[in-house]
Formats: C-alpha cells, sequence, structure tokens
C-alpha cells in the first residue's frame, strides 16, 4: 500500500488511483491510532521525544488542536516523525494527502474531513479534537509505531545513566 | 475635517448601509454581516432538511463572514503598516473567508421553496442557452451532478455564464474559491455547495442523492435575472 500511494502520488501530480489508495491507507491507520478508553499521555521514550521536540506534551496538544482547527476544507492532522529532520512534528494534509508522500512516517492522525465528526458534533470540530486527544488516541499504538519508526531514522544515542 | 462632520458622515453612513449587510466604520474598512435567507429554515424540504439550513447559515456562513471581517482589519492594519509579509500572509485567510462569504451569499438565493418557484425551469433567454449548449435542461443537471459528485474534499459545482464570449460553463472550484478564480470573466449563475456540511446531516455520505433533490428547490428566476444582465 506503502509503495502503491507514493507512485499513484506522482509526485504531486496524483493519478486517479491516488485518492482511494491514499483514504484506504488513512483510514486504516486512523481506526488503530484509537482504543475505547484511550487518551492520557504517552510515557518513556516517546514522552521524552514529544517533550524534546515539542517543548511538553501540552505545547505539542496546542500545535495538535491549531493545526486542526486552521486547516481549511478537507484534509487529516498527523504526528509525523520526520525523516531528514529527525525529529517529531504535527503536519496537516489536504483532503487525501499523507506524509509517506514525502517519505516521513506517521506516528498518529486524526481525520478532519467534516463527514468524521459532522454527526455527533455538528460544527464543532474544536470539541471533536480535544475528545479525541482526551479520550481517544491510542498512545500504545503510536509508541509501537515510534519503536518501528526509529529502526529507520536515527535519533541519537540512549541516554546512558553514568555509574 | 472637523470631528463633527466625520461623527456625521459615520452616521449617515450607518442609517443608510444597514440593510446592505455592512457596515462603514470611521477608518472606512467596511464590514459584513450575516444576510438573512429569503425563506424561512424548513421551507426547503424535504430536499435540503431545516436542520442543515439552519446551521449552514447561522455557524458556518456566519463563521466565514466572522473570520473574513477579523482579517480584513489585520490586512489594514498591515497595509497601514507597510507589513508586506503579513498582507501576503493574510492572503490565504481572505480567500477562504472571503469566498466563503461570497459564495454562500449567491448560494441562499440560489435555492428557493417550491411553492415559490424553486425547481421551475428557466425560461426566457437563459432557458433557451441551456437548451442550446447543453441540449435540455435535465442534460445540464445530469452533468452537474455528475461533476459535483465526482469532486474530491470540499468545494462547489457552478454553472455560470463567460461575460466575454457570451457562453455558459459548467465548472468546480475547491474549498470556498470563488468561480472568478477559474476564470476572470466567469459569472455565477448557480452554485451548489458540495462541502460535506451542506448534506451530510440528512444524506450522509451519499452526496449523489443531495445532489439529485437540490434542483427541485433550485430558484432559476434569479439565474436568469444575473443571465439577463450580462448577456442582454
Amino acid at each position: 500500500m506503502d509503495e502503491l500511494i507514493k507512485a499513484t502520488y506522482n509526485n504531486g501530480n496524483p493519478l486517479p488511483e491516488f485518492n482511494n489508495a491514499a483514504q484506504v491507507w488513512n483510514h486504516n491507520f486512523f481506526w488503530e491510532s484509537m482504543e475505547p478508553r484511550g487518551g492520557d499521555m504517552p510515557k518513556l521514550g516517546l514522552l521524552d521525544q514529544i517533550e524534546k521536540d515539542f517543548g511538553s506534551f501540552t505545547n505539542f496538544k496546542e500545535k495538535f488542536v491549531d493545526a486542526a482547527l486552521t486547516l481549511f476544507g478537507s484534509g487529516w492532522v498527523w504526528l509525523v516523525l520526520k525523516r531528514q529532520e529527525r525529529r517529531l512534528e504535527v503536519v496537516k494534509t489536504s483532503n487525501a494527502i499523507n506524509p509517506l508522500v514525502w517519505n516521513d512516517i506517521p506516528i498518529i492522525n486524526l481525520d478532519v474531513w467534516e463527514h468524521a465528526y459532522y454527526l455527533d458534533y455538528k460544527n464543532d470540530r474544536a470539541a471533536y479534537v480535544k475528545n479525541f486527544l482526551d479520550h481517544l488516541v491510542s498512545w500504545d499504538v503510536a509508541t509501537a509505531r515510534m519503536i518501528r519508526a526509529e529502526a529507520f531514522v536515527n535519533l541519537g544515542e540512549p541516554k546512558i545513566p553514568v555509574a | 475635517m472637523a470631528l463633527r462632520t466625520l461623527l456625521s458622515c459615520r452616521t449617515l453612513a450607518a442609517a443608510v448601509k444597514p440593510e446592505l449587510g455592512f457596515s462603514v466604520g470611521l477608518r472606512s474598512l467596511v464590514t459584513f454581516s450575516l444576510p438573512d435567507l429569503p425563506y424561512d429554515y424548513g421551507a426547503l424540504e424535504p430536499a435540503i432538511s431545516g436542520e442543515i439550513m439552519q446551521l449552514h447559515h447561522q455557524k458556518h456562513h456566519q463563521a466565514y463572514i466572522t473570520n473574513y471581517n477579523k482579517a480584513l482589519e489585520q490586512l489594514e492594519l498591515a497595509m497601514s503598516k507597510g507589513d508586506a509579509p503579513s498582507v501576503v500572509k493574510l492572503q490565504s485567510a481572505i480567500k477562504f473567508n472571503g469566498g466563503g462569504h461570497v459564495n454562500h451569499s449567491i448560494f441562499w438565493k440560489n435555492l428557493a421553496p417550491v411553492r415559490e418557484g424553486g425547481g421551475e425551469p428557466p425560461k426566457g433567454s437563459l432557458g433557451w442557452a441551456i437548451d442550446t449548449h447543453f441540449g435540455s435542461l435535465e442534460a445540464l443537471a445530469q452533468k452537474m451532478s455528475t461533476e459535483g459528485a465526482a469532486l474530491q474534499g470540499s468545494g462547489w459545482v457552478w454553472l455560470g455564464v463567460d461575460k466575454e464570449l457570451k457562453k455558459l460553463v459548467v465548472e468546480t472550484t475547491v474549498n470556498q474559491d470563488p468561480l472568478v478564480t477559474k476564470g476572470p470573466s466567469l459569472v455565477p449563475l448557480v452554485g451548489i455547495d458540495v462541502w460535506e456540511h451542506a448534506y451530510y446531516l440528512q444524506y450522509k455520505n451519499v452526496r449523489p442523492d443531495y445532489l439529485k433533490n437540490i434542483w427541485k428547490v433550485i430558484n432559476w428566476k434569479y439565474a436568469s435575472e444575473v443571465f439577463e444582465k450580462e448577456c442582454p
């Protein structure tokens, strides 16, 4: 699937198959990014990395919410591990676009197409995003994805305690 | 100019302008307000539910206006300071929100309850132009519905007239881009909102059903007026 998405993205001039392929990937990823009693906080290494790249977990959440609220039209909000920059970032993409096309590694995503929240929240996208972060996001899954991502991106030496 | 004269200009402006949907402040920045619908929220049922009409008008359109006014104020400030980067940065907010206001203002006029002529086919020169260019009204509706259904993400499908070439066109625009972004001589006659908020509560994901039913409340009288003005 990953290869199909990169190929049909066609370097910014997407082929007709791209939308459906990418949206399949995006939605699969989304379902797995959530769990019934999710929310709370990430732990250990992932939390360390978030604090390193955002300053604090609260700051990460603010950036995530801001991205969701300033995304115009349909799209997705992502926590990604940027391969070149070797850091976590929040990115927003339009319609079906997926950070795989830039060779980055998604950690979690949130669907902000109106269909994702309209029946439950009407136009109140802010309430939907906050509920996702507070109650749905699966930091366990995010951690597993981060562990896998670290096989591809060198985030530096692990901290070894002295004595 | 004496302060008293300035104040009376403003008072005069405020007295004259409100029904036109905008007001002029002391600094002569024109801001916008939500236009009233020419019909009740429930008047377009069963084609479009009253719940959707109310949310669409009071929440979505209002939000575009609020944010457009805010962006215009910020723009005016940036321009007065000669802050070029800020002026450029504000362009997308102006396009999104200003476009949203422009498009929805047209949309409310494009719709009418059945008892006020909604759905009645266009007569006169627009009816003739549609038959000539598309074969029939049904063919036009089919074309617009197909293009509207195929639009990825959020946007609009339009029937417009090219005022230079004097011909009808069917176009789509993304997000809140007004029709004029597809061609400077294009004038919108009928626009159909295909953002999910326009139909989801009633039609869920079945956008084609929304597009099939909306023709029952399209106000061809308004479209004809606009057309006859551009192509007398």
